[in-house]
Order: C-alpha cells, then structure tokens, then sequence
C-alpha cells in the first residue's frame, strides 16, 4: 500500500509520542511520583501503529497489560491518559485503573487488561456484538506471546471462526512472558499456524517494520469488514525495557538487547521515509520535538491535576 | 392464575425480553436443538434462530468471556453455565473482566449481561454437578445475585436481571424446574434487592434460599400443628440484599434459623449471621443465629449419602424445635 506524506508523518509522530511516553513513564516512576507499577512497550511501537493505522475512527480496539502505545494509537488524549497513568481523579478512569487498565469508550478504545489473555474472550463478544449491530465496523484485539499459550486464547480462535467476527487478533510477540522465552515453546511463525489450525488466516511479520505491519493488518481488517471473518497477524518484535519494574532482566544478555535495538522500529521507518522522500532528517527531528513536547505538557498536566476524593471510593461499581 | 412450571418461568422470561429488545440473546452450551440439558431453552431456536441461540462448543470461559465482551458494547446476552459447577471454568472472566470493567474504567462502560446456571444436589449426579457456589459470586462487587424458589420469583427476577445494566449470576435450582406455580402471563420486574416473605409467623424466623425455601415451608406446616409458628423469609437475591425485611423479621419473631444448601463453611449463612449481629436486630434476639446448612464434603453419589450431604425437612424441623426452647 502507498504511504502518502500526511499519514506518514502522523505515523512517525505517534511512534515518537509512545517513545516519550514511556521515557516519561520510567522518570517518573524513579523519581516517586507512580504508585505501583508499568509494562513499557519501547521497542514495539511500530506493531502499535502500523496496526491501529488500518482502522476508521469509529473501530474498535482492545488491549492488553502493555497497552499505553496502542491507546496513543488509537488516537487518546495524552493529558487525559498521562492524568489516568498518574491515578488522577480527571484521567480516563477517574484514577480506578492506572497503567493496567486505560480505556477510551467514546474513543473505540475498549481498554487495557490486567490478565494475560483476558481479552480474547471479550474480543469474541465485540465481534458478536458488531455483527449484530450490522455497521461494518471492526476491532482489533491486541494480546501478546504470552497470551498464545492460555486456554483462553484457544476458546477465542474456535469460536471466533465458528462466528465469523469481524476481529484482527494481533498477537505483539515480544520474545518474553516475563521471563519464559517464546522461542523455548513457540515462534511467531508457529502462533500464527495456532490460528491457521482452528481455520483463521494468519501471517507473521518484522512487527518492527510498520510498512510489513500495516500491509498484513489491513488485509485482516479488509476481510473482517467484508464479512470474511477473523484473521491473525504475528507482528515479531521486542521489548526494550525489562516486564515491569521488578524485572532484574536475569533471563536475556546484554548482547541481545542490544542487537535488538539496531532494530529499533522508529530510525527503520525514519529510514525508509526518507528513501521514498516522505520525510526529511529535518522534519523527522521536528516530528520527534514536537512528540516530546507533547508528552512534557501532558506529565504537567497530570502532575497538576487533582487527586480522587476518597468519599468517591464507592463510585461507579455498579450501573444506575 | 394459570400455572407453570419454574422451568416454563425462566424460558418465557428470556422469550419475552428476546421479543421486546432485539439485544438480548443467549449463547451457552447445546441451548439450540438439545434446548439444554434441562430443556430450559427448548423451542427457542426455532423462534429465534441461529443469529440469537449461539450455541458453542464446550468454551466456559470463551462464552463467558464472550457475553461480556458483547454486553460491554450494549448488547444485552443471556449466558448459560450448564452446570454450577463449571462456573468454575468460567470466573476468570466473570469475576474478573464482567464485574470489573465498569469500575477499573472509571465507569465509562456498563456490562448488561446475565449467567444463568444451574445450582444444587438431589440428582445423583455427584461430585462435578451438584455445587451450590452462590457465595464465590456473592463476594464480588460488581456482580449481582439472584436465586429464585418460586415460579413466580423466576420470571420476575430474571427479567429484572437481563433489563439491569450489570452482570448478574442467576442460580436456578434443579430440583426446582418442574415445580408449578402461577405466573401472570405478561412481563414484570421484581427488583433486585427485595426480600419476599414466604410465609409468615410469630415465633421464630427462617432466612431460607432457592429449594430449601421449599422445604422449609413443608417443614413449616409440621412444626404449626406442634404450636410453632414459623415466619419464612426468601432473600431472592443475595447481592444486593434486602437486609430491611430480614432485620424487621427477627425483630418480630426474635429468633432465626438460616437454611441453605451450600457447605456450611464461608456459606452465605455466615453473611446474614453478620448482617443480623450488626443490626438492631441484635438486641431483640432471644436466642443466638443458628445456621444448617450443607456438611463439609463434597456432594456424593449414593442416594442416602446425598440426602445426607444437605439441609431435609426433617433436619430443618428439628432444627426449629431446637431454637424454639432455646434461650440466651
């Protein structure tokens, strides 16, 4: 698919937004202000992107516990988002969910999740529910290597072929399950022959390159808004920084993080807009200022933003 | 009044909300054809077809999961659990994504879904098909419970449950389904939350659930010719609780028996126990709470160990005689 300069550049803007983000993340967490903990997705950002790229405004999306890059991509406010990641009584989730748990309703994003593989199941019902509701919009249902060895995802392949939702399962294989190697049980190739044996078409990608990405998710979305059904896409990539905060990262060498960072998924997309002369080194550096000025307003905003009031506690467990 | 059976309850519930709101539908395991394996959703393939009966393969969790994902988008799905037992397999996405994904987002969505499943023992279908786990769910905010013992409670309680924008378990009984009772024929809510006295009585309250409501109305009748007059209470849902009628109930009578069918232990007797101490309910008791409840052991298959396993009318007589001598 051609890449046109506009959309080329809101690419390479987003990917640098969800860079900054997490840098901003890690510093303030070092720094005291973070109650509890966070999954990083440097590294990934071109799954995220290249992915959620495909999708119209009014599509869905649905995450896992890494999920603060697809939530940019899909479009979030970033103060309101930085306001929810400091627990903020004006962030997405008054401050309910954190890191784990940021949702966009109005925005299609139907949240983060705090258990591996708990949004599989969830993603059968949406399709379900869009096939019902007969307006051709499509989801995409995020999970990670992890995830691909649950029952739930299992549940999840059957039976979103024997419904023919209308969901791109995007499995971001990040080589870890917190410390278990995928490539001692499985490869991205093998995940995707997962969804193959119970009927889904799948493929794998470099989840590092957004063009690979791109490509192989929109032929998923094409087939699930013409009523074809499920498919899955593989996107191959890496995590940079350790599975949470108390990862020692005792289960990878140095060696390996680093060659994975020659594979970083922003300087190869830069690379290639500048080969096919769609963004300059200059504009490139700009996008990237302007990133993380962006991501600099919304850390004040959130540091400025109240606290929940505690008599609020009880709000919103129940529906009226 | 015409009668029908608990069975016939809950079937027309679901076939009147199915008519009247095109999102409501069911998915679960053999619901189509088989109409499930208590025949509850017998006939409703054919007035609903496929695209509303979803029946699955065996997936649990997938259709639980399933459910919920369908009602965070405003759908409003009825799940069946064939068994209680298998809740089991299901409650990573009940107990963790259904009850809380209003709250951890900050209630920015609702998830209108209903479980239904069958609870209960006195089949013969031993360890894996007989459990009564109402309390598991009870202990979850975010999920309301509702467990009907009439025909009555059924239909109105499980309309009340799908119309509700929150995930609510309904725990049918089995051995309740072919008891008849009248049922007007249009739709009515009752709501979640509203205790219904049974039967009422001077001398000592019974808080009952599901079948034993049944049986503790049976044991009623005997203990009235032996000059015991029983007040009987049916919490109908346990979750939210209807602690006004129970709390005025013993204040009345000042004394309580609490009956249910689940283990004794961490049962939801315990929970009313509490709710009854804590009360103003507590100065007027004349006697301490006593609980019968199920023993502590899996349910069995031999008929005799199986009746032995949980509350009888017998048991719940003896019981009440007992607390109608006993004294602070």
């Amino acid at each position: 698919m051609t890449l046109t300069k506009e959309n080329a550049e809101k690419y390479l803007l987003q990917m640098y937004q969800i860079r900054a983000f997490e840098e901003q993340a890690e510093k303030s967490y070092m720094a005291g202000k973070i109650h509890g903990t966070m999954h990083l997705s440097i590294g990934q950002e071109a799954s995220a992107v290249g992915s959620i790229s495909t999708l119209e405004p009014t599509d869905y999306i649905i995450g896992h516990h890494r999920g603060h890059g697809l939530t940019i991509a899909k479009g979030a406010d970033l103060n309101l988002m930085m306001a929810e990641f400091y627990g903020k009584a004006n962030g997405y989730c008054r401050g309910r969910g954190g890191s784990m748990h940021i949702a966009d309703i109005k925005g299609g994003n139907l949240g983060a999740n705090g258990v591996v593989g708990g949004g599989l199941p969830l993603a059968v019902g949406i399709g379900i529910g869009l096939k019902m509701e007969a307006e051709n919009r499509v989801l995409l249902c995020f999970f990670g290597d992890g995830a691909a060895s649950t029952g739930a995802f299992h549940e999840s392949m059957i039976l979103a072929e024997l419904y023919q939702v209308p969901v791109v399962f995007v499995c971001e294989n990040n080589q870890y399950a917190m410390s278990f190697a995928s490539r001692d049980w499985t490869t991205s190739k093998k995940i995707a022959a997962h969804g193959e044996v119970y009927g889904l078409t799948s493929t794998a990608t470099d989840g590092n390159n957004l063009i690979e990405v791109r490509d192989a998710v929109q032929m998923g979305v094409d087939r699930a808004r013409g009523g074809g059904g499920p498919s899955l896409v593989v996107n191959d990539t890496y995590r940079w920084r350790g599975h949470s905060k108390s990862d020692r990262n005792r289960y990878r060498t140095n060696e390996e993080i680093e060659a994975w960072k020659k594979k970083d998924p922003i300087l190869k997309f830069r690379k290639y807009c500048k080969t096919e002369k769609l963004i300059t080194d200059e504009k490139a550096e700009e996008i990237k200022k302007k990133a993380y000025a962006d991501i600099e307003s919304a850390r004040v905003f959130a540091e400025s933003s109240p606290e929940p009031d505690v008599q609020t506690l009880e709000e919103g467990v129940y529906a009226p | 009044m015409r009668e029908i059976s608990y069975l016939e309850a809950v079937r027309e519930a679901m076939t009147q909300e199915m008519e009247r709101d095109p999102r409501v539908f069911l998915i679960g395991e053999d619901i189509g054809e088989y109409g499930g394996a208590f025949q509850v959703s017998y006939g409703m393939l054919e007035e609903f077809g496929h695209e509303r009966i979803l029946d699955t393969p065996i997936t649990e969790l997938g259709l639980t999961g399933a459910a919920t994902g369908a009602a965070l988008i405003g759908m409003r799905p009825i799940a069946e659990i064939m068994f209680m037992d298998f809740t089991t397999l299901a409650s990573e996405q009940l107990v963790n994504q259904a009850a809380k994904l209003r709250y951890m987002f900050g209630g920015q969505s609702t998830v209108p879904m209903v479980l239904r499943t069958p609870a209960g023992s006195g089949t013969g279908a031993a360890e894996h098909h007989s459990q009564s786990f109402e309390n598991w769910f009870v202990h979850v905010p975010g999920l309301k419970v509702a467990m009907p013992s009439t025909p009555y409670d059924a239909k109105g309680l499980l309309i009340s449950s799908i119309r509700d924008n929150n995930p609510v378990v309904f725990i049918e009984h089995k051995l309740l389904y072919k008891t008849k009772g009248e049922v007007p024929e249009e739709p009515y809510e009752i709501p979640l939350g509203q205790a219904d006295i049974k039967r009422e009585g001077k001398d000592l309250t019974i808080i009952a659930t599901a079948i034993m409501v049944k049986k503790s109305q049976e044991a009623a009748e005997q203990l009235a010719q032996e000059g015991i007059d029983v007040e009987i209470v049916d919490p109908r849902t346990l979750r939210p609780l209807d602690t006004e009628t129970i709390v005025n109930s013993v204040k009345k009578t000042g004394k309580v028996l609490i009956v249910h069918e689940a283990v004794k232990t961490g049962g939801f007797g315990g929970e009313l126990a509490g709710v009854i101490a804590e009360s103003e309910a507590f100065g007027y008791l004349e006697a301490p709470i006593l609980r019968l409840a199920g023993r502590e052991v899996p349910i069995p298959y031999n008929r005799n160990l199986e009746r032995a396993a949980v509350p009888q009318v017998e048991d719940i007589i003896e019981k009440a005689r007992q607390l109608a001598t006993l004294k602070v």
